[in-house]
């Protein structure tokens, strides 16, 4: 793949990095990933990734922007509000950069459209706002072997982690086998989140996914990076493959891909 | 007999030290935090433990024990709903 004038001058900050050069932008280039949800932990996430260049970016959400939307999913705009976020964030992506494919999906994630999905890319990157679509994720990447970079965020904390199991390394089950009884969830009304931290979790799963992209740097497939935006501190805990995971171990209890339905109590 | 009678150890939590009563176990000290079993994962010197062993882990000198959360936020739909 050749690049154009333009193109090496738009990536030249990061072709300069030695751990990317020009090898390094074609891989960015050849890259999909899909982002699975077009907000808070989405935004940032496909900005970054656009902005790097990376080739083809899937984004699948179900939801119209909605005004209380804005305070932290920097994909879309005020115009935009009553729009599809996949078409809000198509348009964004496409004028802040050109070269990138992006594809939409505008429905939510499903057992059923999920491994229809994941044979068209490299890498998925979690973005999701409830733990059934989390655990669905996992379970679909687990089966159709891709890495995925899972971020989620509530109130001040985030959690960061890679997930490849079929790389020998735990899965998301391994450290929560199941998601939480629903009436555990804490209801819409108590629940909130900081935007800006929504900008940062995002920010460093797209950090990830770059390097996983490049194989360069240490990765989080074996740690959780926990954030409190409070304190300002991370903390990284190791995070062990469970020998009696329901799903990624010798002897699972999941086999097929089910979906989980967890609903906030209101 | 009253607490003064047991002695205490020395633990870690989250990296932070911390005491407990000899004999407490894992739920002793979610109780102690004030959290929800349901809610959290807790690892014992770097193993997960399964959350059906909470009451009968007893904690030791020394332990280090990481809490973590259970969150799942991320798009906006369950803070919007």
């Amino acid at each position: 793949m050749d690049f154009t004038e333009d193109q090496i001058e738009r990536y030249s900050r990061q072709i300069i990095l030695e751990q990317v050069g020009g090898k390094g932008q074609q891989k960015l280039s050849r890259a999909k990933v899909l982002v699975i949800g077009a907000g808070g932990l989405g935004s940032p996430i496909a900005l970054y990734l656009g902005a790097a260049g990376i080739g083809t970016i899937g984004l699948i959400d179900g939801d119209v922007v909605d005004l209380s939307n804005l305070q932290r999913q920097v994909l879309h705009t005020t115009p935009h509000v009553g729009v599809h976020k996949v078409e809000s964030g198509r348009r964004l992506l496409e004028a802040l950069n050109p070269d990138v494919r992006v594809q939409t999906y505008q429905e939510h994630i499903s057992a059923e459209n999920i491994m229809t999905l994941l044979p068209d890319y490299d890498l998925v990157l979690d973005g999701s706002d409830n733990f059934g679509t989390r655990f669905l994720v996992n379970d679909a990447c687990f089966f159709a072997k891709k890495p995925l970079i899972s971020g989620s965020i509530f109130r001040f904390e985030g959690q960061l982690a890679t997930i490849k199991p079929h790389e020998g390394y735990p899965c998301y089950r391994c450290l929560y086998p199941e998601p939480p009884p629903a009436g555990l969830v804490p209801s819409c009304q108590e629940a909130g989140v900081l935007g800006v931290l929504a900008g940062t979790i995002g920010i460093l799963q797209a950090n990830e996914a770059v390097k996983e992209i490049l194989e360069i740097g240490d990765t989080l497939a074996d740690r959780l990076l926990i954030y409190d935006a409070l304190e300002m501190k991370f903390r990284s805990v190791g995070r062990p493959k469970d020998p009696r995971c329901p799903l990624c171990s010798a002897n699972p209890t999941i086999t097929v891909l089910e979906e989980h339905h967890v609903s906030c109590s209101v | 007999m009253t607490e003064d009678f047991h002695s205490r150890m020395h633990i870690q939590v989250n990296g932070e030290p911390r005491q407990v009563r000899e004999e407490s176990n894992v739920t002793d000290l979610l109780r102690d935090l004030q959290l929800n079993v349901e809610r959290v994962a807790v690892e014992v010197n770097l193993e997960i433990l399964d959350r059906r062993d909470f009451d009968a882990k007893t904690l030791q000198e020394g332990d280090r024990i990481e809490i973590l959360s259970f969150i799942g936020g991320g798009a906006g739909g369950i803070f919007d709903c």
